[in-house]
Protein backbone atom coordinates (compact mmCIF):
# COMPACT_ATOMS: atom_id res chain seq x y z
CA UNK A 1 0.00 0.00 0.00
CA UNK A 2 1.06 3.74 -0.71
CA UNK A 3 2.41 5.24 2.18
CA UNK A 4 -0.41 8.24 2.22
CA UNK A 5 -3.30 7.13 0.51
CA UNK A 6 -5.95 9.78 -0.50
CA UNK A 7 -9.01 7.51 0.59
CA UNK A 8 -7.68 7.45 3.99
CA UNK A 9 -7.27 10.83 4.50
CA UNK A 10 -10.17 11.79 2.58
CA UNK A 11 -12.10 10.00 4.88
CA UNK A 12 -11.12 11.71 7.90
CA UNK A 13 -11.36 15.04 6.54
CA UNK A 14 -15.15 13.81 5.59
CA UNK A 15 -15.63 13.17 9.80
CA UNK A 16 -14.12 16.78 10.85
CA UNK A 17 -16.15 18.18 8.20
CA UNK A 18 -19.36 16.01 9.43
CA UNK A 19 -18.62 17.47 12.96
CA UNK A 20 -17.98 21.14 11.97
CA UNK A 21 -21.39 21.40 10.33
CA UNK A 22 -22.77 20.81 14.26
CA UNK A 23 -20.62 23.79 15.09
CA UNK A 24 -19.41 26.43 12.29
CA UNK A 25 -22.09 28.90 13.19
CA UNK A 26 -20.21 29.51 16.33
CA UNK A 27 -16.92 29.75 15.15
CA UNK A 28 -17.28 31.68 11.86
CA UNK A 29 -19.43 34.55 14.51
CA UNK A 30 -16.08 34.72 16.85
CA UNK A 31 -13.87 35.06 13.97
CA UNK A 32 -16.00 37.70 12.13
CA UNK A 33 -16.50 39.67 15.51
CA UNK A 34 -12.70 39.21 16.62
CA UNK A 35 -11.41 41.58 14.11
CA UNK A 36 -14.20 43.95 14.50
CA UNK A 37 -13.79 44.32 18.06
CA UNK A 38 -9.68 45.02 17.57
CA UNK A 39 -10.43 47.27 14.98
CA UNK A 40 -12.77 49.59 17.30
CA UNK A 41 -10.13 49.02 20.32
CA UNK A 42 -7.12 49.79 18.54
CA UNK A 43 -7.59 50.66 15.36
CA UNK A 44 -9.82 53.24 15.91
CA UNK A 45 -9.18 53.79 19.79
CA UNK A 46 -5.52 53.76 19.66
CA UNK A 47 -5.28 54.99 16.26
CA UNK A 48 -7.06 57.92 16.46
CA UNK A 49 -5.60 59.27 19.72
CA UNK A 50 -2.13 58.47 19.77
CA UNK A 51 -0.58 57.12 16.66
CA UNK A 52 -1.96 57.75 12.86
CA UNK A 53 0.63 56.19 10.80
CA UNK A 54 2.33 53.52 11.57
CA UNK A 55 5.64 52.54 9.23
CA UNK A 56 3.62 54.79 6.16
CA UNK A 57 0.27 52.74 6.45
CA UNK A 58 -3.09 54.25 8.41
CA UNK A 59 -3.42 52.15 11.88
CA UNK A 60 -6.27 50.24 10.46
CA UNK A 61 -4.19 49.13 7.19
CA UNK A 62 -1.62 48.57 9.47
CA UNK A 63 -3.58 46.26 12.01
CA UNK A 64 -6.21 45.14 9.71
CA UNK A 65 -3.36 43.50 7.95
CA UNK A 66 -1.58 42.34 11.00
CA UNK A 67 -4.66 40.73 12.54
CA UNK A 68 -4.70 38.04 9.66
CA UNK A 69 -2.01 36.10 11.41
CA UNK A 70 -3.72 36.47 15.09
CA UNK A 71 -6.69 34.78 12.87
CA UNK A 72 -4.14 32.68 11.66
CA UNK A 73 -2.77 31.40 14.72
CA UNK A 74 -6.11 31.01 17.06
CA UNK A 75 -7.79 29.10 14.34
CA UNK A 76 -5.03 26.94 13.91
CA UNK A 77 -3.01 25.69 17.21
CA UNK A 78 -5.55 26.19 19.85
CA UNK A 79 -8.22 24.08 17.67
CA UNK A 80 -5.26 21.25 17.02
CA UNK A 81 -3.95 21.44 20.49
CA UNK A 82 -7.47 20.83 22.59
CA UNK A 83 -9.80 19.28 19.17
CA UNK A 84 -6.42 16.30 19.00
CA UNK A 85 -6.05 16.02 23.04
CA UNK A 86 -9.74 15.87 23.59
CA UNK A 87 -10.34 13.24 20.29
CA UNK A 88 -7.40 10.95 21.68
CA UNK A 89 -7.70 11.11 25.10
CA UNK A 90 -11.42 11.88 25.98
CA UNK A 91 -13.52 10.58 23.16
CA UNK A 92 -11.06 8.21 22.16
CA UNK A 93 -12.04 8.86 18.46
CA UNK A 94 -8.27 7.85 17.42
CA UNK A 95 -8.84 4.72 18.47
CA UNK A 96 -11.95 4.39 16.06
CA UNK A 97 -10.25 5.53 13.25
CA UNK A 98 -7.01 3.46 13.85
CA UNK A 99 -9.02 0.43 14.03
CA UNK A 100 -9.96 1.12 10.38
CA UNK A 101 -6.97 0.86 7.51
CA UNK A 102 -5.69 4.38 8.32
CA UNK A 103 -2.62 4.68 9.98
CA UNK A 104 -0.72 7.39 12.41
CA UNK A 105 0.99 9.51 9.50
CA UNK A 106 -2.53 9.53 7.49
CA UNK A 107 -4.57 10.62 10.45
CA UNK A 108 -2.30 13.17 11.66
CA UNK A 109 -1.77 14.46 7.64
CA UNK A 110 -5.62 15.01 7.37
CA UNK A 111 -5.96 16.49 10.39
CA UNK A 112 -3.60 19.08 9.56
CA UNK A 113 -4.92 19.87 6.09
CA UNK A 114 -8.26 20.54 7.36
CA UNK A 115 -7.52 22.61 10.08
CA UNK A 116 -5.11 24.12 7.45
CA UNK A 117 -8.25 24.45 5.26
CA UNK A 118 -10.34 26.27 8.13
CA UNK A 119 -7.71 28.45 9.22
CA UNK A 120 -6.72 29.61 5.61
CA UNK A 121 -10.03 30.99 5.51
CA UNK A 122 -10.72 32.57 8.68
CA UNK A 123 -8.23 34.36 7.89
CA UNK A 124 -8.86 36.04 5.50
CA UNK A 125 -12.04 37.36 7.82
CA UNK A 126 -9.70 40.34 8.94
CA UNK A 127 -8.70 41.50 5.98
CA UNK A 128 -12.45 41.71 4.93
CA UNK A 129 -13.56 43.10 7.87
CA UNK A 130 -11.02 45.79 7.45
CA UNK A 131 -12.48 46.46 3.94
CA UNK A 132 -15.58 47.80 6.03
CA UNK A 133 -12.97 50.10 7.68
CA UNK A 134 -11.45 51.73 4.80
CA UNK A 135 -8.59 49.06 3.90
CA UNK A 136 -8.42 48.58 -0.12
CA UNK A 137 -8.74 45.81 -1.69
CA UNK A 138 -5.67 44.60 -4.17
CA UNK A 139 -5.31 42.26 -6.52
CA UNK A 140 -1.89 41.06 -4.07
CA UNK A 141 -4.57 40.04 -1.70
CA UNK A 142 -5.96 36.92 -3.38
CA UNK A 143 -2.95 35.21 -2.74
CA UNK A 144 -3.42 35.84 0.75
CA UNK A 145 -4.97 32.40 1.78
CA UNK A 146 -2.23 30.65 0.30
CA UNK A 147 -0.32 32.30 2.87
CA UNK A 148 -2.86 31.60 5.48
CA UNK A 149 -3.10 27.81 4.79
CA UNK A 150 0.31 27.39 4.48
CA UNK A 151 0.77 28.66 8.01
CA UNK A 152 -1.64 27.22 9.70
CA UNK A 153 -0.31 23.63 8.29
CA UNK A 154 2.27 24.89 10.34
CA UNK A 155 1.12 25.97 13.61
CA UNK A 156 -1.81 23.07 13.30
CA UNK A 157 0.95 20.13 13.28
CA UNK A 158 2.49 22.15 16.18
CA UNK A 159 -0.76 22.03 17.79
CA UNK A 160 -1.15 18.24 17.18
CA UNK A 161 2.49 17.51 18.45
CA UNK A 162 2.10 19.08 22.03
CA UNK A 163 -1.01 17.15 22.30
CA UNK A 164 1.01 14.38 21.17
CA UNK A 165 3.68 15.16 24.02
CA UNK A 166 1.55 16.35 26.96
CA UNK A 167 0.45 14.38 30.04
CA UNK A 168 -2.55 16.72 30.73
CA UNK A 169 -4.78 19.14 28.79
CA UNK A 170 -3.73 21.66 31.71
CA UNK A 171 -0.28 21.80 30.66
CA UNK A 172 -1.44 23.84 27.45
CA UNK A 173 -1.08 26.72 29.76
CA UNK A 174 2.18 26.76 29.62
CA UNK A 175 2.43 26.37 26.01
CA UNK A 176 0.17 29.41 25.48
CA UNK A 177 1.99 31.18 27.83
CA UNK A 178 5.80 30.39 26.56
CA UNK A 179 5.39 29.78 23.05
CA UNK A 180 1.73 31.18 21.63
CA UNK A 181 1.52 34.98 23.26
CA UNK A 182 4.74 35.75 22.16
CA UNK A 183 4.98 34.46 18.90
CA UNK A 184 1.88 36.51 18.45
CA UNK A 185 3.08 39.51 20.06
CA UNK A 186 6.46 39.83 18.34
CA UNK A 187 4.84 39.29 15.33
CA UNK A 188 4.38 42.85 14.02
CA UNK A 189 0.88 42.96 14.75
CA UNK A 190 -0.13 45.95 16.39
CA UNK A 191 3.14 47.57 16.65
CA UNK A 192 6.26 47.26 13.66
CA UNK A 193 9.32 45.33 15.41
CA UNK A 194 11.83 47.44 14.30
CA UNK A 195 10.85 49.50 17.87
CA UNK A 196 11.67 46.10 19.56
CA UNK A 197 15.18 45.68 20.92
CA UNK A 198 17.61 44.23 18.21
CA UNK A 199 17.51 41.18 19.47
CA UNK A 200 14.26 40.58 19.62
CA UNK A 201 14.13 41.58 15.77
CA UNK A 202 16.51 38.66 15.11
CA UNK A 203 14.20 36.40 16.82
CA UNK A 204 11.56 37.51 14.93
CA UNK A 205 13.21 36.28 11.49
CA UNK A 206 12.38 32.86 13.06
CA UNK A 207 8.75 33.79 13.89
CA UNK A 208 6.82 32.44 11.16
CA UNK A 209 3.78 34.62 12.19
CA UNK A 210 6.37 37.63 11.38
CA UNK A 211 6.65 36.06 8.24
CA UNK A 212 3.16 36.16 7.68
CA UNK A 213 2.41 39.10 8.54
CA UNK A 214 5.00 40.39 6.34
CA UNK A 215 3.43 38.98 3.20
CA UNK A 216 0.30 39.84 4.03
CA UNK A 217 1.19 43.77 4.23
CA UNK A 218 2.60 43.28 0.99
CA UNK A 219 0.40 41.16 -0.83
CA UNK A 220 -1.69 44.72 -0.06
CA UNK A 221 0.79 47.01 -0.25
CA UNK A 222 3.54 45.55 -2.87
CA UNK A 223 5.33 42.39 -3.05
CA UNK A 224 9.43 42.84 -2.21
CA UNK A 225 11.83 40.10 -3.55
CA UNK A 226 12.38 38.50 -0.41
CA UNK A 227 9.22 37.47 -0.09
CA UNK A 228 9.98 34.31 -1.79
CA UNK A 229 12.40 33.39 1.01
CA UNK A 230 9.65 34.12 3.75
CA UNK A 231 7.27 32.12 2.04
CA UNK A 232 9.82 29.12 2.10
CA UNK A 233 10.60 29.79 5.94
CA UNK A 234 6.83 29.24 6.23
CA UNK A 235 7.07 25.93 3.47
CA UNK A 236 9.97 24.72 5.56
CA UNK A 237 8.07 25.32 9.51
CA UNK A 238 4.90 23.26 8.26
CA UNK A 239 7.46 20.39 7.03
CA UNK A 240 9.02 20.48 10.26
CA UNK A 241 6.47 20.58 12.37
CA UNK A 242 4.48 18.02 10.40
CA UNK A 243 7.31 15.44 10.68
CA UNK A 244 7.46 16.36 14.35
CA UNK A 245 3.74 15.98 14.85
CA UNK A 246 3.87 12.30 13.47
CA UNK A 247 6.94 11.47 15.56
CA UNK A 248 4.63 12.69 18.81
CA UNK A 249 1.52 11.27 17.82
CA UNK A 250 2.92 7.63 16.79
CA UNK A 251 4.63 7.13 20.15
CA UNK A 252 1.10 8.47 21.90
CA UNK A 253 -1.04 6.35 20.08
CA UNK A 254 0.52 2.98 18.93
CA UNK A 255 1.75 1.36 21.74
CA UNK B 1 -25.71 -9.65 3.70
CA UNK B 2 -22.59 -10.28 5.99
CA UNK B 3 -21.20 -13.07 4.23
CA UNK B 4 -18.73 -15.44 6.37
CA UNK B 5 -15.21 -15.85 4.12
CA UNK B 6 -15.79 -13.43 1.18
CA UNK B 7 -12.24 -12.55 0.94
CA UNK B 8 -10.44 -13.85 -2.45
CA UNK B 9 -7.02 -14.40 -0.33
CA UNK B 10 -8.68 -16.32 2.53
CA UNK B 11 -7.52 -20.13 1.87
CA UNK B 12 -10.03 -22.36 2.40
CA UNK B 13 -8.93 -24.10 5.94
CA UNK B 14 -6.65 -21.52 6.86
CA UNK B 15 -6.82 -19.59 10.61
CA UNK B 16 -8.33 -16.34 10.68
CA UNK B 17 -5.95 -15.39 13.65
CA UNK B 18 -2.80 -17.34 14.40
CA UNK B 19 -0.18 -16.21 16.93
CA UNK B 20 2.76 -17.50 17.95
CA UNK B 21 5.06 -16.92 20.33
CA UNK B 22 4.01 -13.23 21.43
CA UNK B 23 5.52 -11.36 23.73
CA UNK B 24 4.32 -7.29 24.54
CA UNK B 25 5.78 -5.77 27.86
CA UNK B 26 4.60 -2.46 28.99
CA UNK B 27 8.05 -1.40 31.12
CA UNK B 28 8.33 -4.50 33.81
CA UNK B 29 5.09 -5.53 32.84
CA UNK B 30 4.60 -8.29 30.46
CA UNK B 31 0.81 -8.18 29.21
CA UNK B 32 1.12 -10.72 27.08
CA UNK B 33 3.49 -13.67 27.72
CA UNK B 34 4.48 -16.03 24.96
CA UNK B 35 0.79 -16.58 23.80
CA UNK B 36 -0.64 -19.22 21.32
CA UNK B 37 -3.95 -18.68 19.89
CA UNK B 38 -5.61 -19.79 16.64
CA UNK B 39 -8.80 -18.98 15.88
CA UNK B 40 -10.23 -21.40 12.84
CA UNK B 41 -12.43 -19.45 10.01
CA UNK B 42 -16.01 -19.19 11.18
CA UNK B 43 -16.20 -19.90 14.50
CA UNK B 44 -16.60 -17.20 18.00
CA UNK B 45 -13.97 -18.10 19.99
CA UNK B 46 -14.56 -16.23 23.60
CA UNK B 47 -11.10 -14.93 24.79
CA UNK B 48 -12.10 -15.39 28.48
CA UNK B 49 -10.09 -13.70 31.59
CA UNK B 50 -10.09 -11.74 34.42
CA UNK B 51 -9.30 -7.91 34.08
CA UNK B 52 -5.57 -7.45 33.30
CA UNK B 53 -4.96 -10.87 32.07
CA UNK B 54 -3.91 -9.36 28.29
CA UNK B 55 -7.33 -9.65 26.88
CA UNK B 56 -7.23 -6.26 25.17
CA UNK B 57 -3.84 -5.85 24.42
CA UNK B 58 -4.21 -9.44 22.21
CA UNK B 59 -7.17 -7.18 20.72
CA UNK B 60 -4.66 -3.83 20.05
CA UNK B 61 -1.78 -6.22 18.80
CA UNK B 62 -4.65 -7.70 16.19
CA UNK B 63 -5.44 -4.30 14.64
CA UNK B 64 -1.29 -3.07 14.84
CA UNK B 65 -2.02 -0.28 17.56
CA UNK B 66 -0.03 -2.19 19.67
CA UNK B 67 3.50 -3.86 18.54
CA UNK B 68 4.21 -7.08 19.82
CA UNK B 69 7.90 -7.56 21.37
CA UNK B 70 8.65 -10.95 20.48
CA UNK B 71 6.35 -13.46 18.31
CA UNK B 72 4.87 -14.46 14.83
CA UNK B 73 1.42 -12.76 14.69
CA UNK B 74 -0.83 -13.33 11.18
CA UNK B 75 -4.55 -12.23 10.75
CA UNK B 76 -6.44 -13.32 7.62
CA UNK B 77 -3.03 -14.21 6.20
CA UNK B 78 -1.40 -10.96 6.74
CA UNK B 79 1.58 -10.96 8.48
CA UNK B 80 1.61 -8.49 11.70
CA UNK B 81 2.89 -5.65 11.89
CA UNK B 82 4.20 -5.27 8.74
CA UNK B 83 0.30 -5.75 6.95
CA UNK B 84 -1.63 -4.30 9.84
CA UNK B 85 -3.15 -1.89 7.40
CA UNK B 86 -3.88 -4.59 4.65
CA UNK B 87 -6.14 -6.92 7.41
CA UNK B 88 -7.34 -4.26 9.26
CA UNK B 89 -9.43 -3.26 5.95
CA UNK B 90 -10.74 -6.56 6.39
CA UNK B 91 -11.40 -6.74 10.13
CA UNK B 92 -14.29 -5.12 12.08
CA UNK B 93 -13.78 -3.92 15.33
CA UNK B 94 -16.14 -3.06 18.26
CA UNK B 95 -14.31 -1.18 20.87
CA UNK B 96 -15.21 -1.73 25.14
CA UNK B 97 -15.74 1.77 25.06
CA UNK B 98 -18.00 3.63 23.06
CA UNK B 99 -16.22 6.49 20.60
CA UNK B 100 -18.87 7.18 18.16
CA UNK B 101 -19.01 10.87 17.31
CA UNK B 102 -21.81 12.11 19.67
CA UNK B 103 -22.56 15.54 17.85
CA UNK B 104 -23.57 14.02 14.32
CA UNK B 105 -25.63 11.95 13.07
CA UNK B 106 -26.25 7.86 12.86
CA UNK B 107 -25.83 8.11 9.71
CA UNK B 108 -22.48 10.11 9.52
CA UNK B 109 -20.94 7.49 12.27
CA UNK B 110 -21.42 5.14 9.82
CA UNK B 111 -20.72 6.82 6.19
CA UNK B 112 -17.47 8.20 7.72
CA UNK B 113 -16.48 4.72 8.41
CA UNK B 114 -17.86 3.27 5.31
CA UNK B 115 -15.26 5.97 3.41
CA UNK B 116 -12.75 4.65 5.61
CA UNK B 117 -12.76 1.55 4.79
CA UNK B 118 -13.27 2.73 1.20
CA UNK B 119 -16.43 1.20 0.96
CA UNK B 120 -17.40 1.69 -3.22
CA UNK B 121 -21.21 2.14 -2.14
CA UNK B 122 -21.07 4.11 0.65
CA UNK B 123 -25.07 4.55 0.84
CA UNK B 124 -25.85 1.78 0.39
CA UNK B 125 -23.72 0.06 3.14
CA UNK B 126 -24.91 2.39 5.64
CA UNK B 127 -28.52 1.68 4.44
CA UNK B 128 -27.56 -1.94 5.48
CA UNK B 129 -25.41 -1.41 8.70
CA UNK B 130 -29.01 0.98 9.82
CA UNK B 131 -31.10 -2.64 9.46
CA UNK B 132 -28.69 -4.73 11.25
CA UNK B 133 -28.42 -2.12 14.06
CA UNK B 134 -32.41 -1.51 13.87
CA UNK B 135 -32.05 2.10 13.77
CA UNK B 136 -33.16 2.76 10.24
CA UNK B 137 -36.18 4.80 11.52
CA UNK B 138 -33.15 6.96 13.63
CA UNK B 139 -30.38 7.36 10.71
CA UNK B 140 -30.89 11.64 11.31
CA UNK B 141 -30.86 11.72 15.10
CA UNK B 142 -27.57 12.53 16.84
CA UNK B 143 -26.12 10.12 18.83
CA UNK B 144 -26.27 11.99 22.06
CA UNK B 145 -30.33 11.49 21.61
CA UNK B 146 -30.15 7.61 21.41
CA UNK B 147 -30.82 5.10 24.26
CA UNK B 148 -27.70 3.38 25.63
CA UNK B 149 -28.90 0.14 23.72
CA UNK B 150 -29.38 2.17 20.35
CA UNK B 151 -25.63 3.96 20.57
CA UNK B 152 -24.59 0.03 21.32
CA UNK B 153 -26.11 -1.43 18.66
CA UNK B 154 -24.38 1.40 16.73
CA UNK B 155 -20.89 0.90 17.69
CA UNK B 156 -21.12 -2.89 16.16
CA UNK B 157 -23.06 -1.84 13.28
CA UNK B 158 -20.11 0.86 12.82
CA UNK B 159 -17.53 -2.06 13.08
CA UNK B 160 -19.62 -4.11 10.37
CA UNK B 161 -20.39 -1.50 7.83
CA UNK B 162 -17.97 -3.01 5.19
CA UNK B 163 -18.57 -6.45 6.01
CA UNK B 164 -15.37 -7.23 7.58
CA UNK B 165 -14.22 -10.95 7.06
CA UNK B 166 -13.33 -11.04 10.53
CA UNK B 167 -14.92 -9.22 13.79
CA UNK B 168 -13.44 -8.09 17.13
CA UNK B 169 -15.30 -7.61 19.82
CA UNK B 170 -14.14 -5.97 23.18
CA UNK B 171 -16.25 -6.49 26.04
CA UNK B 172 -18.74 -6.38 24.21
CA UNK B 173 -21.34 -5.81 26.90
CA UNK B 174 -19.19 -4.72 29.76
CA UNK B 175 -20.52 -1.68 31.84
CA UNK B 176 -24.19 -2.29 30.34
CA UNK B 177 -27.57 -3.02 32.40
CA UNK B 178 -28.70 -6.94 31.44
CA UNK B 179 -31.71 -5.27 29.03
CA UNK B 180 -28.86 -3.86 26.80
CA UNK B 181 -26.51 -6.75 27.11
CA UNK B 182 -29.55 -9.19 26.03
CA UNK B 183 -29.58 -6.66 22.49
CA UNK B 184 -26.18 -7.27 21.87
CA UNK B 185 -26.07 -10.86 22.30
CA UNK B 186 -29.16 -11.26 20.01
CA UNK B 187 -26.78 -9.19 17.82
CA UNK B 188 -23.84 -11.18 17.78
CA UNK B 189 -25.65 -14.59 17.94
CA UNK B 190 -26.97 -13.13 14.52
CA UNK B 191 -23.53 -12.21 12.83
CA UNK B 192 -22.32 -16.31 14.48
CA UNK B 193 -25.49 -17.87 12.00
CA UNK B 194 -24.35 -16.12 9.23
CA UNK B 195 -20.93 -18.16 9.68
CA UNK B 196 -18.90 -14.72 10.83
CA UNK B 197 -15.69 -15.48 12.42
CA UNK B 198 -15.43 -13.90 15.54
CA UNK B 199 -12.74 -13.19 18.48
CA UNK B 200 -14.64 -12.28 21.78
CA UNK B 201 -12.92 -10.96 25.11
CA UNK B 202 -14.98 -10.80 28.17
CA UNK B 203 -14.65 -11.33 31.63
CA UNK B 204 -18.70 -12.63 31.96
CA UNK B 205 -18.82 -16.19 32.35
CA UNK B 206 -22.05 -16.25 31.50
CA UNK B 207 -21.99 -14.63 27.94
CA UNK B 208 -18.92 -16.54 26.88
CA UNK B 209 -20.95 -19.74 27.55
CA UNK B 210 -23.84 -18.05 25.57
CA UNK B 211 -21.81 -17.18 23.00
CA UNK B 212 -18.43 -18.70 22.00
CA UNK B 213 -18.41 -22.10 20.36
CA UNK B 214 -14.91 -22.28 21.85
CA UNK B 215 -13.30 -20.47 24.83
CA UNK B 216 -10.05 -19.60 25.31
CA UNK B 217 -9.02 -18.82 29.67
CA UNK B 218 -6.77 -16.66 29.70
CA UNK B 219 -4.50 -15.51 32.73
CA UNK B 220 -1.38 -13.39 33.29
CA UNK B 221 -0.88 -13.18 29.63
CA UNK B 222 -1.53 -16.74 28.02
CA UNK B 223 -4.11 -19.05 27.29
CA UNK B 224 -4.14 -21.72 30.34
CA UNK B 225 -7.22 -23.78 29.19
CA UNK B 226 -9.36 -24.25 25.80
CA UNK B 227 -12.33 -25.92 24.41
CA UNK B 228 -15.74 -26.12 23.75
CA UNK B 229 -17.35 -25.16 27.22
CA UNK B 230 -19.07 -28.47 27.69
CA UNK B 231 -15.41 -30.04 27.04
CA UNK B 232 -13.84 -27.75 29.23
CA UNK B 233 -16.40 -28.27 32.33
CA UNK B 234 -16.02 -31.97 31.96
CA UNK B 235 -12.05 -31.87 31.82
CA UNK B 236 -11.48 -29.28 34.74
CA UNK B 237 -14.56 -29.50 36.82
CA UNK B 238 -16.62 -32.79 36.51
CA UNK B 239 -20.00 -33.33 36.21
CA UNK B 240 -21.09 -31.72 39.61
CA UNK B 241 -20.91 -29.01 41.86
CA UNK B 242 -21.80 -29.14 45.65
CA UNK B 243 -22.10 -25.35 47.58
CA UNK B 244 -21.58 -25.47 50.66
CA UNK B 245 -22.92 -22.67 53.44
CA UNK B 246 -21.43 -22.67 57.21
CA UNK B 247 -19.98 -20.74 59.30
CA UNK B 248 -15.49 -20.54 58.46
CA UNK B 249 -14.82 -23.35 60.70
CA UNK B 250 -17.06 -25.69 59.08
CA UNK B 251 -16.19 -24.57 55.78
CA UNK B 252 -12.84 -25.43 56.63
CA UNK B 253 -13.14 -28.55 57.81
CA UNK B 254 -15.25 -29.51 54.49
CA UNK B 255 -12.38 -28.40 52.26
CA UNK B 256 -9.88 -30.54 54.69
CA UNK B 257 -11.88 -33.65 54.11
CA UNK B 258 -12.52 -32.64 50.43
CA UNK B 259 -9.09 -32.03 49.40
CA UNK B 260 -7.71 -35.53 51.14
CA UNK B 261 -9.76 -37.29 48.79
CA UNK B 262 -8.19 -34.93 45.68
CA UNK B 263 -11.48 -32.92 45.59
CA UNK B 264 -10.78 -29.44 44.60
CA UNK B 265 -12.68 -26.69 45.88
CA UNK B 266 -13.17 -23.16 45.53
CA UNK B 267 -14.51 -20.14 46.95
CA UNK B 268 -18.12 -19.10 46.01
CA UNK B 269 -18.98 -15.97 47.94
CA UNK B 270 -20.07 -16.58 51.70
CA UNK B 271 -19.83 -20.17 50.61
CA UNK B 272 -16.61 -22.90 49.11
CA UNK B 273 -17.96 -25.14 46.33
CA UNK B 274 -16.49 -28.61 46.06
CA UNK B 275 -16.02 -29.10 42.42
CA UNK B 276 -16.74 -32.33 40.79
CA UNK B 277 -18.43 -33.60 44.16
CA UNK B 278 -19.59 -36.45 42.70
CA UNK B 279 -16.59 -37.72 43.41
CA UNK B 280 -16.38 -36.89 47.45
CA UNK B 281 -20.24 -38.53 48.18
CA UNK B 282 -19.42 -40.88 51.06
CA UNK B 283 -18.61 -38.19 54.63
CA UNK B 284 -16.94 -35.57 52.71
CA UNK B 285 -19.83 -33.63 50.92
CA UNK B 286 -22.39 -32.63 53.93
CA UNK B 287 -26.33 -33.61 53.37
CA UNK B 288 -27.18 -29.88 53.45
CA UNK B 289 -25.02 -29.14 50.52
CA UNK B 290 -26.50 -27.40 47.33
CA UNK B 291 -26.15 -29.69 44.29
CA UNK B 292 -25.62 -28.38 40.60
CA UNK B 293 -24.23 -29.09 37.19
CA UNK B 294 -20.52 -27.78 37.10
CA UNK B 295 -20.31 -25.17 34.77
CA UNK B 296 -17.96 -22.66 33.44
CA UNK B 297 -18.15 -20.51 36.05
CA UNK B 298 -16.19 -23.45 38.13
CA UNK B 299 -13.50 -23.81 35.42
CA UNK B 300 -13.01 -20.30 35.47
CA UNK B 301 -12.60 -19.48 39.23
CA UNK B 302 -10.37 -22.70 39.65
CA UNK B 303 -8.20 -21.76 36.63
CA UNK B 304 -7.60 -18.25 37.29
CA UNK B 305 -7.89 -18.03 41.06
CA UNK B 306 -10.45 -15.14 40.65
CA UNK B 307 -14.08 -15.48 41.41
CA UNK B 308 -15.92 -14.28 38.80
CA UNK B 309 -18.67 -11.85 38.12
Amino acid sequence: MNRLEQAAIAGVMSREVANFRTFWKATTFSSVLEPVVYLLAFGLGLGATIVNRVDGLEYVEFVGTGMVATAVIFASALPAMFGTFVKHRFQRTYDAILAAPVDVEELVTAEMLWIGIRAGVYGCFPLLVSFAFGLDPSPGMLVVPLFCFVTALGFAAFGIAVAGTVGKIDHFNYVTTLVITPLFLVAGTFFPIDQLPQGFQVAAQFNPLYQLVELVRHAAFGFEATDLLRFAVLIGFAFAMWRLAVRQMTARLID
Amino acid sequence: MLGGVNGSDGTPGQAAIELRGVVKRFGDLIAVDHLDLEVPTGICLGLLGPNGAGKSTTMRLLTGQAIADAGELRALGFELPAEAKAARAQMGVVPQLDNLDVDVTVEDNLSVFARLYRVGDVGAAVDRALELARLTDRRRAAVDELSGGMRRRLLLARGLVHEPRLILLDEPTVGLDPQIRTQVWSLVDELRSRGMTILMSTHYIEEAERLADEVAVMAHGRIIARGRPSDLIAEHAGRETAEVYGPPARLAEVRAAAEARDVRVRPAGPAIAIVGAERAVDGVTPTDAVWRAASLEDVFVMLTGEEAE
